[in-house]
């Protein structure tokens, strides 16, 4: 979305770049289904799903919606609504943790 | 766009710290989910994501009737996607598996069963919301597409939907492991 006057012209993404992103995309979704159902991964389970979740995350909005191409700016935007996500994530998280240590109980 | 990731954030949290509290819970929950309609749900949007994205790179480089089919099979895939929600929705609520006070399966384990499904309810119909939401955006750039809006120098908003649908995909990519898969 980068725009000035004399670059007006927006970054166009070739098609084989986004072809590959979406195969890559498919091959994670079945990477996903047989780690979670083919091989038993216990407690690893949920965060190798995860960990597979936020490289296809980084993937779409990196090259389907272009943030790589992006200017710097709109990157820290699109940064600091996932920071915040982490913050609100860590204060429920301790406040819960802190409650078991006093309560024993939620 | 952000915001988006906040308001799913939030629901994202509370699954996590109540998964974390009643994981046993959580794992009945989603056994009862079909992983095959989560997972054939996930590839709809994957494509519809690229088609999507190829529909601003047609534009862009001027391939307009390219790009009319591709905004057209990305509504297609939205449609699929609510029309396999549906199926999926339908069995649960023949079964009762409901959140809070309208649950009323039986044979289940856990006490608090009800609680998953209020989160299943929950980030599945908010994200639906946001595909209706989406189709109906998609289907507006592409009358204006049709109308000849849009060329090689503007094309702001088929970029902007873009963006919003992508956001759809984004929440279904987390939504689809941690509901069906791990629960």
């Amino acid at each position: 979305m980068a725009q000035n006057k004399e670059h007006s012209e927006h970054h166009v993404i070739p098609f084989k770049i986004l072809s590959n992103v979406m195969i890559g995309l498919l091959v994670l979704t079945v990477l996903t289904v047989v780690t979670a159902k083919g091989i038993h991964l216990g407690v690893l389970a949920a965060p190798v799903a995860f960990l597979i979740a936020f490289v296809k995350a980084m993937m779409v909005m990196m090259y389907f919606m272009g943030l790589k191409y992006d200017t710097r700016g709109n990157q820290v935007i699109f940064a600091t609504g996932f920071i915040f996500l982490a913050v609100l994530f860590f204060t429920c998280a301790f406040d819960i943790w802190t409650r078991i240590q006093v309560q024993s109980t939620l | 766009m952000t915001t988006e990731i906040l308001m799913f954030g939030g629901l994202f949290v509370g699954y996590f710290l109540m998964h974390g509290a009643y994981p046993e819970m959580f794992a009945e929950g989603a056994s009862h989910l079909s992983w095959q309609l989560g997972a054939t749900n996930t590839v709809v949007l994957i494509v519809s994501s690229w088609t999507m994205a190829l529909s601003i790179h047609f534009i862009q480089v001027g391939k307009n009737s390219k790009a009319t089919w591709t905004l057209i099979t990305t509504l297609a895939c939205g449609g699929i996607f609510m029309i396999i929600k549906a199926i999926e929705y339908k069995s649960k609520f023949d079964h009762g598996l409901l959140p809070g006070k309208f649950f009323s399966a039986e044979h289940f384990e856990h006490a608090n069963l009800a609680m998953y499904y209020g989160f299943y309810f929950c980030m599945t119909g908010l994200h639906g919301a946001h595909v209706l939401i989406g189709m109906s955006l998609i289907a507006w750039v592409l009358i204006r597409h049709l109308r000849g809006d849009f060329n090689p120098h503007y094309f702001t908003a088929v970029e902007g939907v873009g963006i919003f649908w992508h956001i759809v995909d984004l929440v279904w990519i987390f939504l689809f492991p941690l509901l069906y898969l791990v629960g």
